[in-house]
């Protein structure tokens, strides 16, 4: 037991020293994940606290009840019970609760909205899709589109719109912020900012299959400057992203990096607004298109319209 | 066995009195598992897709004759094991017959009642609302099905055996659980019919 | 379907498995028609109504299950242990941790609980029996072929691949064309619907067929506990009923409950899921927090601390774990608002549980503390659950649990909760009635060389685990890459899952060396323990008490040893009325599998034909007429004088 409260000290230390090789988690780069980060370590403290006093009470009563120490004649009393002990660890506790209870709600609010530093700022939309095993980044402002790795520019606001073509999937950038279900009959958003620039590793956490393990790409936080010059890179360069060229990337399988000078928004919209839950496939103007047929897509036998 | 003659005959032995509790607590799971089928219809009753919705295909006259002969199937069952209570052997299996008789017409009227919505193509495939319906009904007129088969089954033995504890302690129990489907039918003709044809 | 898409092909493990199957379905039969047991099996643990040996029977079919389910977790550690390994691939991967989930949960935990409340609870209470004998068999026999039925998967068609938890759309035909989740909601439905059973069963028998004299609050804790699961299971089992329905109907019927398309909600499913699934949690702990309770006051020599805050407890705890569910998912985007309700409940259910952990410490208190192989992992539990419970009110936090979600956090916290908690819990349990039940104590020397292995183990194994998470490594990843940095402690992860195995292997092998040669137990009271079960002799005759006992307060038999008096009256015996064994639960247990099997591959005629076989041993039963059979007097003298050795 000692062994182990000295295991858990010593992992205390290292996180909190901030050591060379940060946990990924104790390693924020942006003002969403800092205040996870921070959440984290008070809990953590909090809950030391509490172990501690188990585990002297624990120690305490080992040592020196145990039966070897005691007179061969002697009989334990009876205890119905303590009101004034059972009071204390019943009301200790639920201040425990309603401080962290205090903290939670403040943390949540502040990672469910733009981060408080940028709260005047106008915040970059990226719709993130995810399809077996991969996931679209869509720029609906720039028209642009990449699959596998998504730049982003740094201090700066930015709303990741998600939804998937197939199973639930979790979207998640873990030194920039929480993670958050992608699924396919709605669409939910990651608010973040990231205030340093540098490469991340972002990924889908859901299992979904046989290559999920596989599921990553790489989320790259570029200065504003870079950032505008990737884009008007893009827009001079890259291929167009067509219906039949999308309906190939929606395919099960594996896939690098790509980039289209186009979205998929336009023949195949995210399911927010009327296109939610997935009730306008057939019956809803035909030039919207009946992508939504995951089943279709799935197995490229998309009709053209 | 030892009998306690100051009790009805459907409690009158230490082993029967323990079976009316424990089926009492088994309506009380029933009533958890059609809850949790009421809360999936609820849930989806508005995802009608590409398919017809509640108003489109709800008819009142076979939903109130299927009412009816519920309600009424109820209440002969009740007569039924009043008989028993007073030993009308003849009685109450003439009650009985009658209930077993209007559950098998109910059972009749709802399997047109399914005929008639698939034949205007509202499927139990075709919608997540098609399905929550047919599965919730489904699930009521099956254990009516297992009724009319249980029920028939105490008949035969009342029959053979005459009113022992053993039948009247079936017979009694049978009856909680055609009463019982009774109450869920309330719920689904209030909460499914009525509301969905509104 | 094709005979090479019928059985799993292309993988040595799977023709391995296949072999020792094979193997094992012949050894069987031939063993038991050499040793001439046929008859002794059927009649004596076939057809059996008799709690003690259903008990047993769940024991036994969960250590089984532990096996299985311990393979899959070796196969896991063994796999993740080094970057890119290739010891499995994705497939067989997800399938083993699926069925790993599914297994130790259902057909490990669950059996092993109940096998143990079966052979404990009738005891507890001073009865003769359960109130519904036969219905329990049932129980047995459909828990034991479901678990079969899931078994098969691994060689027939192919095992569920979707996770535990099986999530839509995952989890639909399009995404898991095979057979394996058929299995799933079919297994499952078929040992669920045992479960509810058994659940029913014992909320009637505690509530009324307590001994003369036991009020509700004079009951031992082990039996208050199993009260509360029974009103669990009886509340949430239906809710997995209704799930597992809509899901094989989604599969194989076509409907649109979970689709994608045509109004489908894939979210309704978990939802639907966790409703049941969180109140499962419960089912499997509160049992083991009434072994604790059973167990540290017996060796410590002293009565319960807070005997009632323990009872308010555990019925706060059962009130709140139906109202936690969506915790399992704070990540689906329901805002703040939902997610805000859902954290404070789930912590709130860390005081009542924290008064437990305190309860038990004050017990400790002026005991006489004496360190048998059950109390050693009953009191290893107190300061390992703490670790699962502190942990559990982090993740419980929706902001902080944005990052912990799917990690191997969660993996490490919910391992942590369920090991020392679920797993010490029956192992302490079973070391501590198996003299109740086999009439020999297993050996104390063996037993705690086990508990060493595994206490220590569990903690190598699973401490890296929490590393791994706060470092955003995810769950149910077949592989990973060396540059995550993730390789080191996984292999010490897997070197703990060495150890846990052979820690086990000792717990099975003090079983098999106790069994030959540990000494009879002649007092029937072996731990100078506190509770109705052990004022009967070991092993414990067919009819429990020879006379009906008589308490008047928590711990009569205690009190009774200690001012030298008798708990029954005075008086000769009387004949005792006992049910007969019956084979209808078996044989319809046999036709629950058939069913099952057929419904999987869609088979729709032969599914009928069983179906109705089913119906049929329904109606054998409702016109049968069985009144059970009495116990003579003289029969009932002869094995009171031959098991307490004299005439009392």
């Amino acid at each position: 037991m000692k062994k182990k409260w000295l295991l858990i000290s010593s992992f205390l230390l290292m996180i909190l020293s901030g050591c060379d090789n940060p946990l990924l988690i104790f390693d924020p780069k942006g003002p969403q994940a800092q205040t996870i980060s921070d959440t984290i370590l008070f809990s953590i403290l909090m809950m030391a606290g509490i172990l501690f006093v188990v585990y002297v009470l624990f120690a305490f009563m080992l040592v020196k009840y145990r039966s070897s120490k005691l007179a061969a004649d002697y009989e334990p009393p009876h205890e119905e019970g303590s009101k004034w002990l059972e009071i204390t660890w019943i009301s200790i506790p639920i201040i425990i609760v309603v401080i962290l209870s205090v903290v939670t709600v403040r943390s949540t609010v502040d990672v469910e909205n733009t981060p408080k530093a940028y709260a005047n700022e106008k915040p970059l939309i990226v719709y993130a899709s995810s399809s077996n095993w991969k996931w679209h980044f869509s720029y609906p402002e720039e028209g642009i589109e990449t699959v596998n790795y998504v730049n982003i520019p740094e201090d700066r606001p930015i709303e990741f719109k998600l939804y998937s073509y197939g199973p639930i999937t979790s979207f998640w950038i873990p030194q920039l912020a929480g993670q958050k279900y992608a699924m396919s009959d709605m669409v939910t958003t990651i608010h973040l900012a990231a205030d340093t620039p540098g490469s991340y590793m972002g990924k889908n956490s859901n299992f979904s299959g046989k290559d999920f393990a596989h599921m990553e790409f790489e989320a790259q936080v570029l200065t504003a400057k870079q950032y505008d010059e990737w884009v008007q890179d893009v827009k001079e360069t890259a291929p167009m992203l067509t219906e039949a060229e999308f309906n190939h990337l929606l395919e099960p399988g594996i896939l690098g990096r790509k980039t289209y000078r186009s979205t998929h928004l336009g023949f195949s919209p995210a399911p927010e607004g009327e296109h939610a839950g997935h009730q306008h496939e057939k019956n809803a103007d035909m030039d919207m298109g009946t992508m939504h047929e995951n089943d279709s897509t799935i197995h490229g036998e998309h009709q053209n319209n | 066995m030892k009998i306690d003659h100051s009790l009805p005959l459907e409690y009158s032995t230490e082993e029967n009195k323990l079976k009316i509790l424990g089926f009492w607590v088994f309506l009380g799971a029933e009533i958890v598992l059609f809850s949790t089928l009421f809360a999936v219809y609820f849930t989806l009753q508005n995802n009608i897709g590409n398919g017809p919705g509640g108003s489109h295909i709800f008819e009142l006259t076979p939903v109130m004759i299927e009412t009816i002969v519920l309600l009424s199937s109820s209440f002969t069952i009740g007569l039924g094991i009043h008989a028993m209570r007073l030993g009308n052997k003849k009685a109450m299996m003439t009650f009985f017959g009658i209930t077993l008789f209007l559950g098998l017409g109910f059972l009749g009227v709802e399997i047109m009642e399914f005929f008639t919505y698939v034949h205007e193509g509202a499927t139990m495939q075709t919608s997540a609302f098609l399905s929550a319906l047919f599965t919730l009904l489904g699930t009521h007129g099956a254990h009516v099905t297992f009724g009319l088969l249980w029920g028939g089954a105490i008949l035969l033995q009342v029959k053979k055996r005459g009113l022992t504890p053993e039948t009247a302690n079936k017979s009694f129990i049978f009856s909680l659980y055609w009463h019982f489907l009774d109450v869920v039918w309330i719920f689904i003709f209030s909460f499914v019919y009525m509301k969905g044809m509104m | 379907m094709k005979w090479d898409e019928f059985f799993v092909t292309g993988e040595p493990m799977i023709y391995a498995a296949m072999v020792s199957i094979v193997l094992v379905s012949i050894a069987i039969p031939a063993g038991l028609t050499y040793f001439k047991k046929w008859g002794y099996l059927w009649r004596e643990w076939l057809t059996t109504v008799d709690h003690k040996k259903i008990g047993v029977m769940y024991i036994i079919a969960a250590l089984l299950m532990l096996f299985r389910g311990g393979v899959d977790a070796l196969l896991m550690r063994a796999q993740t242990a080094v970057p890119n390994n290739g010891l499995l691939d994705g497939q067989h991967y997800n399938e083993i941790f699926t069925t790993h989930g599914i297994i130790m949960i259902l057909f490990m935990a669950m059996p092993f609980i109940i096998g143990l409340m079966n052979v404990v609870v009738p005891l507890q209470i001073g009865a003769r029996d359960v109130a519904f004998p036969r219905l329990n068999a049932v129980s047995f026999w459909l828990f034991f072929f479901g678990a079969m039925l899931l078994n098969i998967s691994f060689v027939i068609g192919g095992s569920p691949d979707a996770g535990w938890s099986a999530y839509f759309p995952l989890a639909s035909l399009e995404f898991s064309p095979t057979v394996g989740n058929n299995y799933y909601s079919l297994a499952l439905q078929i040992a669920g619907i045992g479960t509810l059973m058994t659940g029913i069963n014992f909320l009637v028998t505690i509530l009324k067929m307590r001994a003369p004299g036991m009020k509700l609050m004079k009951m031992p804790m082990f039996t208050w506990s199993i009260l509360i699961t029974s009103v669990i299971i009886i509340f949430a089992f239906p809710v997995l009923t209704v799930a597992l329905a809509l899901m094989m109907l989604d599969r194989q019927f076509g409907t649109q409950f979970f689709a994608m398309q045509n109004g489908g909600m894939d979210m309704l499913w978990a939802n639907l899921f966790w409703v049941w699934g969180h109140p499962e949690v419960y089912i499997v702990i509160l049992p083991a927090f009434g072994i604790y309770s059973e167990i540290i006051a017996t060796f410590a020599r002293k009565n319960l601390y807070g005997y009632k805050s323990m009872v308010y407890s555990m019925v706060v705890i059962s009130l709140l774990s139906f109202l936690v569910w969506v915790h399992h998912f704070y990540t689906m985007g329901h805002g703040v608002m939902v997610n805000s309700v859902f954290s404070i409940t789930t912590m709130a259910i860390s005081v009542p549980t924290g008064v437990k952990i305190f309860n038990w410490l004050f017990t400790l208190r002026r005991g006489k503390i004496s360190f048998t192989t059950p109390m050693l992992y009953a009191l290893a539990f107190i300061p390992i659950f703490t670790i699962g419970g502190v942990t559990g009110v982090m993740l419980a936090m929706a902001s902080a649990d944005y990052q912990y979600h799917n990690t191997m956090f969660l993996v490490a916290h919910f391992h942590y909760v369920l090991i020392p908690g679920t797993v010490f819990g029956v192992i302490a349990g079973f070391h501590y009635w198996f003299p109740k039940v086999f009439g020999f104590k297993l050996n104390e020397r063996l037993g705690k060389w086990a508990f060493w292995f595994i206490a220590i183990s569990f903690n190598i194994t699973f401490f890296p685990l929490f590393i791994l998470g706060l470092n955003g490594m995810t769950r149910r990843m077949y592989t990973y890459s060396e540059s995550t940095g993730y390789g080191p402690l996984n292999m010490l992860s897997m070197v703990g899952a060495v150890g846990l195995t052979i820690g086990f292997i000792l717990l099975v092998y003090n079983i098999y060396w106790s069994t030959r040669y540990q000494p009879r137990e002649v007092t029937g009271d072996p731990w100078d323990a506190r509770s109705l079960e052990w004022s009967t002799p070991s092993p414990v005759p067919e009819y429990n008490f020879a006379k009906t006992p008589v308490v008047d307060k928590l711990d009569a038999f205690w009190f009774a040893k200690k001012e030298g008096k008798s708990l029954t009256e005075e008086g000769d015996y009387e004949p005792i009325h006992m049910p007969n064994n019956n084979g209808q639960p078996f044989i319809m247990g046999v036709a629950f599998f058939f069913f099952g099997f057929f419904m999987v591959f869609s088979w729709w005629l032969p599914a009928i034909i069983a179906g109705m076989f089913i119906l049929g041993t329904m109606a054998y039963r409702t016109f049968e007429q069985d009144h059970g059979h009495y116990v003579t007097v003289e029969e009932i003298e002869r094995t009171e004088n031959a098991l307490r050795g004299e005439k009392k």
